[in-house]
Parts: C-alpha cells; sequence; structure tokens
C-alpha cells in the first residue's frame, strides 16, 4: 500500500504548482476577477498546451487519459493559485458530465473542443429552490425547448455551450440560442462568477439521461474538495509567514502559542482535508464500492475546514486580514462558494448518514471499557 | 498512489491471519473485564504464544526474533490483531518502546541480557518518565543520580506509571550533571525493580480504577554499567522512544472507534427520541455521520504519514497530527454517546439498567485523559508549530 504520491503524480503537482505561479500570479489573478467573466483567452491556450483542458479525458476525444488522483493534484494547484476563469465550470463539471452521459457523436461534438481549448462550458443545476438533490430539478423540457430558469451557474457568460438538467434529461444549448438570456448574481467569489440564465422556449438538443449525473457530480464535487484544499494550503502558508515576521510585544507573534496552536489546528484541517481528498480520488478512480461516501466524506470536512482555516487565518491577520488588500479574503470567498456548491458539509452529512446510520447490517464486535 | 496491498504484505496479512485462526485464545472474553491483576498470567501466557510464532515484535530485526516488518505491515499486525479482538501482550511497553530504545541504544551485552526477558515476557518493563514537576516539561525533570564508584545512586519520584506495579525493570530517565542545560544533563538507567529503596504505589485515577503507579526512589543503587546510551544523553534516548510511542499501534484504533461508532448506531436504532428512534432525529443523524466520517478520516491521515515514513525512515513530528486527530475525536465520539444515551449515560458498571454494563460512562471519563497521555494536546501543537510550520519555539 502506497498513500503517497508516485514520481510522475509528484511530477504533475510540482509543475501545475509552478505554471500557474509562472502564468497567473496574485497581480494576474486579481486582475481577472475585476473583469466581468474573470476569463483570459492567452491564459487559457497556456492551460490548453499544458494538457489541462483534457486532462481526465479519453484520447479518442483529444484527452490525456490522466485519472482521478491527478485531476485531484491539478485542482489543488489550481485552488492554490485562486485560478480565476471558467477551468472548473468547462473542464471538470462540463467535461464530467459530457464524460458521464453523452453518446460518442456527442462526445465528439462538445467534449472534444472543450480538451482542445477550442470551447467554454458550464452545467446548469440549480433553480430557485437551491437545492442539490436531483430530485428537486423542476425545469422540463417539452417538444426539444426550455422555458424556465436556473440560477447559481458558474461562468454562464463565457460559455460556448451550456448544459442544462431537467427532470426529462440532460441537454446542451448554443450561447446564441434564441431565447436564452444570461445576466449576473453578484456573489462573494469574484474569481468564479455566478449567473442567472433564464429560457424562453429556447431550442436545446438531449444528450443523455440524467441517471449518469450522479457519478459525474461526484468526481466534480471531489475536484471541488481538492481545490479547498490548494486554497487552505497558500490561507496557512501566507499565514504563517505573517506570524514569523509580525512583531508585537517585541517579538514575532508566531511566538505566542495563542497563535501557534491555531496555525497548527490550520494545518491539521489542511492536511486532513487532503488525505480525504486524495482517497476520494483514488476511490474514484477504481470505482470502489466506498467511492460516494469517500466524496462526501471529503466534501463534509474540506467544507468546514476551508471556512475554519479562513476564519483562522483572517483572525491571525488581526487589522491587515480585514483589509482589501491582503490575499487571505479572497480565498475565504472562493471558500464560501465552494463551500455550498455541490453540497455543505450538512447536506454531505445527511448523505453519509443515510448510508452509515440507515445500514441494515450491523455486525459491531465487541465493545468494552477496556478495549481503547 | 496504490492503497492496494503488495504481495509482500498480502502474503504477511494472510500468514498472520491463518496462525490467528488456530492460536487466538478462545476464553479471552471470559477475562477482558477482569482486573489486569488477574489476568496478567493469561497475557504473559498470550505473548509467550505470540512469541513462539514470531509474532510478539514483528516490527524487530529478523537478529532479535523480529520480522523486520515494514511499517505497512506492522499497521496491517495491529489492525488484525484489532480485528480478531486479540488480547493485549503483557510486555507491551517493553515490545512496543523499550526494546526497540535498547536495540537502537544498547550495548551488545545490554541486547542479550534484557532482549530475549523481553521477548518472552518473563521480564516485565515499565517507563519512569513524568515526576510530579516534570509533566509536559520532561526535561526539567529532577530524580538524581550520583555515580559513586561503579554504580549510581538514585533519588527522586515518578509518576503516571504503567504497569509500575507489576514492574521487573524500568527505562528511568534522571538527572546526572545538575549544572548543566536541562537538556544536556540527563542520562536513562535501566533499573531494576527489586533494588533496595524501590517503592511503587497505586495511583488512583478519576475513573476510579488504577492503570498508573507512583514510583518512589530512595538511594537505589544502579550498576554504571545499566546506563543506556551515553552518559548525559538521556534526552535523545528518551525521545526516540517517545517517537515509537506515536507509531504505528495508532493502526488498531480505526477498527477499535469504528466498532464504537457502529455500536452506538444500533443503539441509536432503537433509543428513543421525540417519539422516533434517535437514529432518525436529523440532529444525532448529523453528528453520527461526522464522527463516522472522522473515523475514516484518521485512518487516511495515518496511511498517508505511514507511507511518509516509509520512505524517510525515522518517525517524526507529523506523528503530533495523529495524537491530536484520534485523541480529540474520542472525545467527540463519547460526548455524543452521552447525548443519544441520555440519563443512561451516567450509569456505572454493576446497574443492571447501565447500557454495555457501564462502558459508556467509564469511556466518558477515560478519554478525558487521552488528551493529557503520551504528550498533552498543547504539547502536541507546539511541536507542529515549531517543528513543522518553523514558527518561533513558544517557551
Amino acid at each position: 500500500m502506497q498513500f503517497g504520491l508516485s514520481e510522475s503524480q509528484e511530477f504533475l503537482k510540482d509543475s501545475a504548482r509552478k505554471f500557474f505561479a509562472g502564468e497567473c500570479p496574485t497581480a494576474e489573478m486579481r486582475r481577472l476577477m475585476e473583469t466581468d467573466t474573470a476569463y483570459d483567452a492567452a491564459l487559457w491556450s497556456k492551460l490548453t498546451d499544458q494538457g489541462y483542458t483534457g486532462i481526465i479525458f479519453p484520447e479518442a476525444y483529444g484527452g490525456v487519459g490522466l485519472g482521478k488522483v491527478e485531476l485531484m493534484l491539478l485542482m489543488e494547484e489550481a485552488g492554490r493559485a485562486l485560478l480565476p476563469g471558467p477551468f472548473f465550470s468547462t473542464v471538470v463539471l462540463a467535461g464530467s458530465v459530457l464524460d458521464a452521459v453523452a453518446s460518442p457523436a456527442h462526445k465528439q461534438k462538445y467534449l472534444a473542443p472543450i480538451c482542445r481549448g477550442e470551447a467554454r462550458s458550464t452545467v446548469a443545476i440549480l433553480e430557485a429552490n437551491a437545492s442539490w438533490n436531483p430530485r428537486d430539478v423542476q425545469l422540463t423540457a417539452s417538444s426539444g425547448k426550455l422555458t424556465g430558469e436556473k440560477y447559481f451557474v458558474s461562468d454562464a457568460a463565457i460559455a460556448d455551450f451550456i448544459i442544462v438538467v431537467a427532470r426529462n434529461g440532460v441537454f446542451v444549448l448554443s450561447a446564441k440560442a434564441p431565447g436564452l438570456k444570461i445576466s449576473p448574481m453578484p456573489a462573494m467569489d469574484l474569481t468564479r462568477k455566478l449567473y442567472v440564465v433564464e429560457f424562453n422556449n429556447t431550442p436545446a438538443e438531449e444528450i443523455g439521461a440524467t441517471t449518469n449525473l450522479e457519478r459525474a457530480f461526484d468526481v466534480a464535487t471531489a475536484a471541488l474538495s481538492a481545490e479547498l484544499v490548494g486554497g487552505m494550503q497558500r490561507t496557512l502558508d501566507i499565514t504563517v509567514e505573517y506570524a514569523k515576521t509580525r512583531k508585537q510585544f517585541g517579538k514575532p507573534i508566531g511566538t505566542f502559542q495563542a497563535v501557534q496552536h491555531q496555525c497548527a489546528d490550520m494545518y491539521l484541517e489542511t492536511e486532513s482535508s487532503r488525505s480525504a481528498v486524495y482517497y476520494a480520488g483514488w476511490a474514484l478512480e477504481e470505482n470502489s464500492p466506498d467511492a460516494t461516501t469517500a466524496v462526501s466524506i471529503a466534501k463534509m470536512y474540506a467544507s468546514d475546514a476551508a471556512r475554519t482555516v479562513g476564519n483562522r487565518g483572517i483572525q491571525i491577520h488581526g487589522g491587515m486580514g480585514f483589509t482589501w488588500e491582503n490575499d487571505v479574503h479572497l480565498y475565504y470567498r472562493r471558500a464560501k462558494g465552494s463551500e455550498t456548491a455541490f453540497g455543505d458539509a450538512t447536506f454531505h452529512r445527511e448523505r453519509i448518514a443515510a448510508k452509515v446510520v440507515d445500514s441494515a447490517a450491523i455486525d459491531s464486535g465487541t465493545v468494552t471499557a477496556k478495549s481503547a | 498512489m496504490d492503497l492496494n496491498l503488495t504481495p509482500d504484505e498480502l502474503q504477511f496479512r494472510d500468514e498472520l491471519r491463518s496462525w490467528l485462526a488456530t492460536n487466538i485464545p478462545k476464553d479471552w472474553n471470559e477475562w477482558r473485564e477482569k482486573p489486569i491483576e488477574e489476568s496478567f498470567p493469561y497475557l504473559r501466557a498470550w505473548q509467550r504464544k505470540l512469541q513462539e510464532g514470531r509474532w510478539a515484535a514483528v516490527s524487530w530485526p529478523k537478529e532479535y526474533a523480529g520480522r523486520s516488518a515494514t511499517l505497512m505491515q506492522q499497521a496491517l499486525f495491529w489492525e488484525e490483531m484489532a480485528r480478531v479482538e486479540a488480547p493485549p501482550m503483557a510486555n507491551s511497553l517493553g515490545l512496543g518502546l523499550i526494546g526497540p530504545t535498547i536495540i537502537a541504544h544498547g550495548t551488545e551485552a545490554q541486547k542479550q541480557r534484557f532482549i530475549p526477558q523481553i521477548l518472552s515476557a518473563e521480564e516485565i518493563w515499565c517507563q519512569g518518565f513524568s515526576e510530579p514537576n516534570a509533566g509536559s516539561d520532561l526535561a526539567g525533570l529532577q530524580t538524581q543520580a550520583v555515580l559513586h564508584g561503579d554504580h549510581y545512586v538514585v533519588n527522586g519520584q515518578k509518576v503516571w506509571t504503567s504497569y509500575g506495579w507489576v514492574g521487573d525493570w524500568c527505562e528511568l530517565v534522571v538527572r546526572t550533571d545538575p549544572a548543566a542545560a536541562k537538556h544536556k544533563g540527563l542520562t536513562v538507567l535501566l533499573v531494576d525493580m527489586k533494588s533496595p529503596g524501590v517503592e511503587v504505589r497505586p495511583l488512583r485515577q478519576m475513573t476510579g480504577e488504577s492503570e498508573f503507579n507512583e514510583l518512589f526512589f530512595r538511594d537505589v543503587r544502579v550498576p554504571a554499567e545499566n546506563v543506556l546510551g551515553k552518559v548525559n544523553d538521556g534526552w535523545n534516548v528518551a525521545m526516540s522512544t517517545l517517537m515509537y510511542e506515536r507509531g504505528s499501534y495508532g493502526a488498531r484504533l480505526h477498527l477499535i472507534f469504528k466498532r464504537y461508532i457502529t455500536r452506538l448506531i444500533e443503539l441509536a436504532q432503537s433509543i428513543q427520541r421525540n417519539g422516533r428512534p434517535a437514529a432518525q432525529d436529523p440532529i444525532i443523524r448529523q453528528k453520527l455521520a461526522q464522527c463516522s466520517a472522522e473515523i475514516e478520516i484518521m485512518r487516511f491521515n495515518q496511511m498517508r504519514a505511514f507511507s511518509r515514513l516509509t520512505a524517510t525512515g525515522v518517525p517524526g513530528p507529523e506523528g503530533s497530527i495523529q495524537k491530536i486527530f484520534w485523541s480529540e475525536l474520542n472525545q467527540r465520539l463519547q460526548q455524543i454517546a452521552q447525548e443519544i444515551l441520555g440519563p443512561y449515560g451516567q450509569l456505572l458498571g454493576g446497574d443492571p439498567r447501565a447500557i454495555d454494563n457501564g462502558m459508556w460512562s467509564y469511556a466518558y471519563l477515560r478519554t478525558r485523559g487521552n488528551t493529557i497521555e503520551a504528550g498533552t494536546s498543547e504539547v502536541q501543537r507546539n511541536i507542529i508549530g515549531h517543528f513543522v510550520l518553523g514558527l518561533p519555539r513558544s517557551y
């Protein structure tokens, strides 16, 4: 058993870190977050050159064919850099949905352009009820047309085509489709913009049934958790650096245990999230029977941990942590968006409970006072 | 990354499984709830049996009757032992902590003299580390050893000594150079507990039982050849013992905690709360799920740490994460148990109405010790802050 990264996995992670640091440094990230879509065509073409836009998809569609663990590592590094724009929406979310539900012909038509870096996309899931339970989707296609609205759709304004989850199937429509209206939903995370997407008798192409969506959402959920891990790591690094240099009472504030122990907890929360995310990636890759639960464990823990790590990071920075100039709040904003996306900790705890609390077969062995 | 067992690991596990299948004692359930003073001969016999199968000290080098097991194999060993609910070994400190320290730091004569008796449980070992005025600040210990010709004369007091009441030998940390800086003047002595001047008293803890002892040393003579490692290098010797303390042994906790939570879920399905089973109460469900998830994360953290240790070779400060995680998780688990059991949670063993014979009230109290023993949570956070994150020393 080897729960560490292989040489090639270390290489991928390391080169991704260098790539994001070089091509999307903090100044560039801050510039992009002030734009309408946080998208940059030049950066996108560099992401494509790296093979990142096709990372987990089959070579037949122009992908690179790497595994889910590799996706976790890439997303961790993207999260560390707070990569702005539609990478998650396009590659991780739309790509995984197409990979899971679409026919080979539809994959050639939609997944291949994503892999080749030619198309941006997203998936419209939530409605006004904001429920992540797929059964709560109300929008229904009628004679190949959609009428209704979707909320919290990430990066919709920069998408070339939008994938829509309806009651009776998964549909694709062009950004130029008639009756389509996209308007911003200004939200905390400035690096990943949210939109309302309205359809009015908008023609849409059915690409598959909703039955296989869960698998794609599991991949996206795990990848989002990985992104949170990267954000936590960056928040921890910035905070520890500050605690080493900021002086009060004549010494670095990191000398004080009240500060040091908060940093230790940030470390524990970050590392524990990372362990859960790597395991989820492995379980997805191996199609392990506990993959869905593993994803819920990762998302549950990382959602809470990212918020807590952010709380501690801001607090340790004192007044500096409350300024716009300090980067910690940018990660904190992203963490809030990602915390609720694909179900927050409460949602996933209930999903875990449905598996472990309601399971009929209980074989507890002997429990005694002296066993621990 | 590959979480499947390697052929070597599978073979190790299967060999152990088949050995356990024929050798695991069938009557342990009749003994496990008895006071350890009564069951101790039973535990000695079990250790001897394990030793006959060469399973008593799998981590030890082959030349010392071990199996030179990798860290992952050691983890498998403890998992399997927990899976079959095997009794503990009588000489657990000798096998887990002190034997490895003697193998690492001892002279050839010391190894010849002590190692076989540790393995056979003929000589039980205890540890004399903490003192009334030296807990977290272990290096501040005051028990003194003065060299008189060919022997040391030891005076002082130790506390929180496991197995003190049955110990034949003690790994004792003493101050040999009071003039040196506090970490520099310590030495480890191997002390015969039958020496004149050694007194052992039970220490009654908040659970009501006495797992630990106090040791008193009054003019105890210890031959100079019983120094372990170098004189005044005792801090390094003692630290290597403490590193073993945070090793692969934790692998068994996953199964043990899983048994706790599974039993708790079973209880929650039958205990009524607001007119329905507690297991259907949304808040209880949230808490059970959180706890179950954290039990899994504890295992993921451990597996990652084992893989890292396998790559680097020596146990390091990352053990502090495991210690904080399992001890605080165990406390949260017992708190949830109390919430589910309600007034029944407080009943002590012996009351016919107590659930699981009072296990939950005992565990609730006992787990308060988890964040104190083997390095408090505060010390572990200091270790992470300073040694992992590189923050300045806080003390």
